[in-house]
């Protein structure tokens, strides 16, 4: 009798959580889905209302037009070349200095993990930043894309702590082939990282694709490094107070067209969204096995 | 993460006690190949984490660009004086610490209830799909995400969905604007930023909540525990020493109440609640050039961060073993 009763709740608590689960689904796709639509119809049907997941009239005028100024089109075009470069270098050099941290006999490990650790919990402040940058010289060069980002003490930690995991016997054998170490790091340990390289990669480049800051404060007096970020927050900044001033420049050609070949803020807009959020749609699902690797590597060898 | 607690730990630990092994010269040789590796990341960090904090003592100057360092004139605490004294840095500290108190807690609350709850579904395709899905808008930027938040708070019939909602059912006659009521800008931002993040949030729960012993939830079911209680009484307590490291990390960004929805979503006439520090610093050092001013209020930043860390750490330690430090 009580075995039968636990079933019964067990049941109504299953179909709540599934309904609060669906909910949660919808929430979070429902913004995207509207976008999505809004970038594909019709910009002066879509001033109509009524469009929620699907097109009404559709178009790829939207699209058209923010590529046709050609400034956008350059702005992907940076936000891809700064995403690869980073990410590449970004991954070779940490990996490299995390094996190097990872070997129990290097005199200079706990000193220098340590002064990574620190930058974890404290930073000197964007203003003394923004002057370093200044003295450097990267002020309006495309490096200040590159080298404030090389190396972070998180990525840094989980990349150490997924080589110490490693088994000895790998590193003992190239050692008693002569290997040397930095030999022994790209023809052993390097390969062996592909499940915390491709989530920390995935950081890497989410967080070099997402920026629009380093743009703003450092790069934002040439015009021809401003990246598909920046693009879109001058847009929506805009267009959030203003209404058409951004917008304005993408409409010029097309609004003669007739109706049917109009542009709006609220279409460019959803059109721009579309295009810098794609990338990471299309690869984050493909990467989600590996997420609880970069999050939990140490529990494997606990 | 619980490996990368003990290497922090480890690692911060090393400062406290004295180096005994000896470095020799033929360490170095032996070494040189890891030094290589090694030394000018070494040198890297120093130059972009250390270096700038030189740059604190403009705080204490009337710093002037264009003059050399010894020509600047020297104010001791004036700047400090000046940015408390300034009603408005008071007002972004309390909108600071609200907001940030907000994510703190809904951040930690939400993500362990979604975990508990996807735990709790036998299909696992599905669950593998509300997962995959949840962790979207955290892969998205925040220009991305207040886009469109202020697309779903809007007032225009043709892309508000809440108001269109909201007046469907009758419960308004006219669309709120939303972002324009200062009260209930720090929900909107709360609640933004727990649709952004509580899906990801859930990964590391999800990850220690698989790292509990199985044998334990056949004890208590022999015992007869309802779902709920094995839930209760296994599930949580599982995961309790990754919740309490998580809450140390975040409370030392006590600080930290995020910049860009603030700088997204703020607006002329929500200001006196949407300021944060960030945007301050943001405000008086690069727009406005006083970069005195604003080197002080981030090293006032600096210091809460640092002491609300010590002060969490010494908390966790007094009431459970699970110090970070």
């Amino acid at each position: 009798m009580k075995y039968k009763a636990t079933k019964l709740g067990d049941k109504v608590f299953n179909a709540f959580n599934a309904i609060f689960m669906i909910m949660i689904v919808v929430v979070t796709l429902y913004p995207f889905l509207n976008t999505l639509a809004i970038s594909f119809n019709n910009a002066s049907d879509t001033m109509k209302g009524g469009i929620y997941i699907w097109p009404r009239e559709w178009t790829l005028f939207n699209f058209r037009s923010i590529f046709a100024t050609g400034f956008l089109y350059h702005a992907f075009f940076i936000s891809v070349s700064r995403t690869v470069i980073s990410t590449i270098l970004n991954l070779f050099f940490t990996t490299m200095l995390a094996y190097a941290l990872s070997r129990k006999e290097y005199f200079l490990r706990k000193f220098i993990t340590v002064v990574f650790v620190l930058t974890m919990y404290f930073n000197a402040g964007l203003i003394p930043s923004y002057f370093l940058i200044k003295d450097l010289g990267l002020m309006n060069h495309f490096l200040v894309y590159i080298l404030p980002s090389m190396i972070g003490a998180f990525n840094l930690i989980v990349i150490r702590t997924y080589i110490k995991s490693l088994p000895d016997s790998m590193i003992e054998a190239a050692k008693i082939d002569g290997a040397g170490e930095f030999s022994i790091f790209i023809r052993v340990v390097f390969p062996l990282c592909k499940p915390v390289l491709a989530v920390v990669g995935l950081f890497v480049a989410v967080g070099a694709w997402n920026t629009w800051f380093d743009t703003f404060l450092y790069a934002s007096s040439r015009q021809n490094l401003s990246t598909l970020q920046y693009e879109l927050m001058k847009l929506l900044s805009t267009s959030m107070q203003t209404g058409t001033t951004a917008v304005a420049q993408f409409g010029g050609k097309g609004a003669h067209g007739g109706s049917s070949d109009t542009v709006t803020p609220q279409s460019i807009r959803a059109a721009s969204t579309v295009v810098a959020a794609l990338p990471i749609l299309l690869v984050y699902p493909f990467l989600q096995k590996y997420f609880v690797v970069g999050m939990n590597v140490g529990s494997v060898k606990e | 993460m619980a490996e990368i607690r003990e290497n922090i730990k480890q690692s911060v630990k090393f400062l406290k006690v004295k180096k005994n092994e000896k470095i020799t010269w033929k360490m170095i040789r032996n070494q040189r190949e890891l030094m290589f590796m090694s030394v000018p990341f070494l040198a890297y960090i120093i130059l972009f984490a250390y270096a700038p904090i030189w740059g604190w003592l403009m705080a204490f100057q009337n710093y002037r660009p264009g003059l050399s360092f010894f020509k600047q004139q020297w104010v001791g605490l004036t700047q400090f004086k000046n940015l408390f004294s300034y009603m408005g840095f008071v007002q972004v500290i309390r909108n600071t610490v609200a907001m940030s108190l907000i994510n703190l807690v809904l951040g930690m609350l939400c993500p362990v209830i979604l975990a508990l709850l996807l735990n709790e579904i036998n299909n696992m395709f599905f669950k593998r799909t509300v997962q995959t899905i949840s962790y979207l808008p955290h892969f998205l930027s925040w220009i991305i995400a207040t886009g469109i938040i202020a697309n779903v708070l809007s007032t225009d019939p043709a892309i508000g969905i809440i108001n269109n909602i909201l007046m469907n059912l009758h419960i308004v006659s006219q669309p709120i604007l939303f972002l324009g009521i200062p009260k209930i800008f720090w929900g909107i931002v709360g609640v933004s930023t727990v649709w952004k993040e509580v899906g990801w949030g859930t990964i590391i729960y999800l990850a220690a909540i698989s790292s509990i012993d199985p044998a334990l939830y056949e004890a208590a079911e022999i015992d007869g525990a309802a779902r709920f209680q094995k839930m209760l009484n296994i599930t949580l307590p599982g995961i309790k020493a990754t919740i309490i490291v998580l809450l140390i990390m975040n409370v030392g960004h006590i600080l930290d109440a995020g910049f860009e929805i603030q700088y997204f979503l703020g607006n002329g006439l929500v200001s006196d609640y949407s300021k944060t520090i960030d945007i301050f610093v943001l405000d008086y050092g690069i727009n406005q050039f006083n970069y005195s001013l604003a080197t002080a209020a981030g090293i006032f930043k600096s210091a809460v961060s640092i002491t609300m860390l010590l002060f969490a750490n010494f908390i966790a330690g007094k009431v459970s073993d699970e110090r970070l430090i």
